[in-house]
């Protein structure tokens, strides 16, 4: 099960410099573990006590898994898994 | 890292504008420019899904798009704008958690003062932030 990861930038150094990798695994949690197991340091930035860190997006396809299932959101042979740092902020 | 935002003034004038038409909320967007130039070229305005006077946040679909169409112009965002409505022109705690584009200026406006904007850029690494000066320029150089 070949999915490719695109990484952002202020994440590249946990893939040597690599904008995208491949990876392989059925829920967006296994694909991220996938990563861990050869990038150490990636999961760490992604999630946070077995969720999404609230600072980081990430798509299958076009979808924001926030409202797929989370890390559990299903992936499949061929998808695009997409990582952007969430731009946020304000005054609060 | 020291620094400075060159950048064209009507670039700036289009920031306060944004800045100004959606006050009380924050305004946000981004000015994207070719990868490696530092040089910011195209205004994109973005929606604030948080339509908030304290809170600004990209809606996620739209930074989806947004960075696809920028990977594919070979561009990055040079510039990450937000607006604070009634406090100065200066990061809060939130920008500094939420910065994580180590390359980019942040830039700040203050629409307080109905008069007058503070327009303030910021470089945030690692959750330092650094201010630096705006060299406004009157022409395409």
């Amino acid at each position: 099960m070949a999915v490719t990861v695109s990484i952002p930038t202020i994440l590249r150094t946990h893939t040597d410099g690599q904008k995208s990798v491949e990876a392989s695994g059925k829920t967006v949690l296994e694909v991220i573990d996938d990563i861990e197991a050869r990038h150490g340091g990636l999961k760490a930035r992604l999630v946070k006590e077995d969720k999404l860190h609230r600072f980081v997006n990430v798509y299958v396809n076009d979808e924001d898994v926030r409202f797929a299932g989370g890390l559990d959101a299903e992936v499949k042979d061929g998808d695009t898994v997409t990582i952007l740092p969430a731009v946020a902020g304000g005054a609060r | 890292m020291t620094g400075v935002l060159r950048i064209r003034r009507e670039l700036v004038d289009e920031i306060v504008a944004h800045a100004r038409r959606d006050h009380p909320d924050e305004a946000c967007g981004v000015i994207a420019g070719p990868d490696g130039s530092d040089r910011p070229e195209r205004f994109i305005p973005m929606l604030n899904a948080a339509r908030s006077p304290t809170f600004y946040e990209f809606d996620s679909g739209d930074l989806l798009k947004l960075y696809r169409e920028m990977d594919a112009n070979d561009e990055v965002p040079v510039v990450i704008y937000h607006s604070h409505t009634a406090t100065e022109a200066y990061p809060s705690r939130t920008d500094v958690s939420y910065a994580s584009e180590p390359d980019a200026h942040y830039v700040l406006v203050s629409t307080r003062d109905p008069d007058t904007h503070e327009f303030r850029s910021y470089r945030i690494v690692d959750g330092v932030v650094t201010e630096e000066p705006v060299e406004i320029t009157e022409s395409t150089e």
